[in-house]
């Protein structure tokens, strides 16, 4: 009862390799920024875009592999899809919707209708069987969506953008519902997301998409825990470095020098908390940190009592300052700065 | 002080826009006043009530209905084609197979003549092998008027087919459809406003046909001549016959428009996507 993907695919300008891997009864979110091919990837897996390269196996059977000219069309994959927007059929009524899967396969239509009123009713959505969807509010619209993906019994369950239609004042209610019945199905999920806090709340483990690449696969703390991409060090508000590490300094592509505390030889990542980084107008003299960079203050945002200055140079930082450091500094943009960080304040990991 | 605020109804109606319109009411209206004007009243119904006239009349609606039926046999599926499959030459395929919209009736029927007359194309073999005519048999009225509605199915569904979100296609494979029965209970259901749209154009257009009709099928009473080539005879030897025959024709078909366009093309609801956002 697992997942292996192993997918290849060109569509457009994307150039879509990815690998993952989904273990009985787990639910993983595939987070990304918009464009990543997160979609696709899920396309991919329900049998609506064929692989160009690679494979995908269900529970050990093959349902795509151009290799062995194996495709096993989307109706006979068994795997329940919650489309984003939902896409429920406005000519029948919400319990058609449910029974909808099982009438397809031949299910009788008693039959049906009383395993999708069951559905209906242990989604909460019991008193709209008769009604058309589009008399639902988007987040009854999702658990009907959800109710007619699981009435087929499905082995797989894939779950596209399920919160983005949704304004923000109920995302937050229709989240918890949505991990509430998510957790009934013990089948493998895998959820697509642009918001991290979807991929938090709801997945076991996270996999990060971007441009068509996997950067990062564990659960949500192992991968804000080390960042190895820029969208995780944007998401959790950190700078990260990538370089090679030699004699004790990691040195970046873009030319400048990150002394750190300890770290193996090798190509390697460096955080660099904005916390920790101070601004002065001049070097710091006779001072104990190891690192200083200059650099010209591109721009300076107040984010309550704090300010978050970004500084470009040849190793492009962010620092969070306090107002009153701001002030006393009297920082524009254009001003030219010293960033300085401890080395004992860096953390470095191997790439 | 303030001025008058200028009633809902009144607002930003451009003049000028507002008086060509009326003008092409007008223009609508005045044919079927005259026609009104001109019906002796008192005649009406024994010229309605002549044999010939109600076999002209049968035989248009029973031609015209297995028109809209093979229109709606063929047409769907070809408008699915040209909406859905992206195959070399569509643009040609297209401009084909809406030809006889634009083409006068008389050149198709001429072509009809030669490609299925007892000498055409296929009319020969037609003939020879299966014994079966089509040119000047009820058959051919059936396949003149097929010829010039059909299209008029096909350009309202083909159209409906493409503002159709083909996610909703996949949903349904998702859920265990085949490409058929999504067909069918998902994608057929979705445009059913255009699909009755579509019938009744092209239901329409073969209720008027006359001049494929005539030159493929001719003009024999009982057999294929409909109400459109009996009111062209009618006007040469009785005037008043064809007002009346003209005035069944012409109440026929705009009931039916009316009829149906309270009940499929004015209701937005319809005619809106389907996305529940």
């Amino acid at each position: 009862m697992t997942l292996t993907a192993d997918i290849a695919l060109t569509l457009g300008t994307l150039d879509l390799r990815v690998d993952i891997e989904v273990a009985p009864g787990e639910l993983l979110a595939l987070l990304g920024p918009n464009g990543a091919g997160k979609s696709t990837v899920l396309r991919c897996l329900a049998g609506l875009a064929p692989l160009r390269e690679g494979s995908v196996v269900i529970d050990g059977e093959v349902v795509d592999d151009p290799a062995a000219d194996v495709f096993v069309e989307p109706e006979h994959r068994q795997v329940g899809v919650v489309f984003q927007n939902y896409l429920l059929f406005d000519h029948m009524s919400v319990l058609e919707n449910v029974a909808f899967g099982l009438r397809a396969r031949r299910t009788p239509r008693a039959d049906a209708r009383r395993i999708a009123y069951d559905w209906l009713d242990r989604v909460g959505l019991a008193e709209y069987a008769g009604q058309r969807p589009r008399v639902l509010s988007g987040g009854q619209a999702q658990r009907a969506a959800l109710a007619r993906a699981l009435a087929t019994n499905p082995r797989l369950l894939l779950l596209d953008e399920p919160l983005a239609a949704l304004d923000a004042g109920t995302r937050g209610a229709v989240r918890r519902d949505l991990r509430q019945h998510l957790a009934t199905f013990d089948g493998m999920r895998v959820l697509v997301t642009h918001d991290p806090v979807d991929a938090y709340a709801l997945a076991d483990r996270v996999a990060i998409l971007d441009a068509g690449r996997l950067v990062q696969v564990g659960t949500f703390a192992e991968v804000t825990a080390h960042p190895r991409s820029r969208y995780v060090a944007d998401l959790v508000g950190v700078n990260l470095v990538s370089g090679v590490v030699a004699d004790g300094a990691l040195m970046t592509p873009g030319g400048a020098t990150v002394v750190i505390a300890d770290a193996l030889p090798g190509p390697a990542f460096a955080v660099i908390r904005p916390t920790s980084i101070t601004i002065d107008r001049h070097s710091p003299v006779g001072s104990s940190v190891r690192n200083t960079w200059p650099g010209v203050v591109a721009d300076v945002d107040r984010l309550g009592d704090r300010v978050r200055v970004g500084i470009d140079g040849a190793l492009p930082l962010t620092a969070e300052i306090t107002v009153a450091a701001l002030e006393s500094l009297a920082l524009r943009p254009g001003d030219n700065v010293v960033a300085a960080v401890k080395a004992t304040d860096i953390e470095c990991y191997p790439a | 002080m303030t001025r008058a605020r200028p009633r809902g109804r009144r607002v930003g109606l451009p003049v000028p826009v507002l008086v060509l319109a009326c003008v092409a009411i007008v223009f609508f209206a005045l044919p079927l006043v005259g026609l009104l004007w001109r019906t002796p009243w008192a005649d009406a119904w024994t010229y309605l009530a002549d044999d010939d006239v109600l076999t002209a009349l049968r035989l248009s609606l029973v031609c015209s209905l297995w028109a809209t039926a093979l229109s709606l046999v063929f047409g769907v599926p070809l408008a699915w084609l040209l909406a859905r499959v992206e195959f070399a030459g569509r643009g040609i395929v297209r401009a084909l197979c809406t030809l006889s919209m634009v083409l006068p009736p008389v050149v198709g029927g001429v072509a009809l003549f030669a490609a299925l007359g007892r000498r055409g194309l296929v009319g020969e073999y037609l003939d020879r092998w299966f014994g079966i005519t089509l040119p000047f048999t009820t058959a051919g009225v059936v396949v003149a008027q097929t010829f010039v509605a059909m299209p008029f199915l096909v350009i309202t569904v083909e159209s409906a087919l493409r503002q159709l979100d083909t996610r909703f296609d996949d949903a349904s494979r998702t859920l265990g459809a085949t490409r058929w029965y999504t067909f069918r209970r998902v994608t057929l259901p979705a445009i059913r406003p255009a699909l009755v749209a579509g019938a009744v154009l092209s239901w329409a257009r073969a209720l008027g046909e006359f001049g494929a009709t005539i030159t493929f099928a001719g003009n024999f009473p009982g057999t294929t001549q409909t109400m459109p080539l009996a009111v062209y005879l009618s006007l040469e030897t009785n005037t008043d016959e064809a007002i009346v025959l003209a005035l069944v024709l012409i109440t026929i078909s705009f009931a039916v428009l009316i009829g149906l366009r309270d009940h499929w093309f004015g209701r937005p609801d319809r005619l809106q996507g389907t996305a529940t956002a």
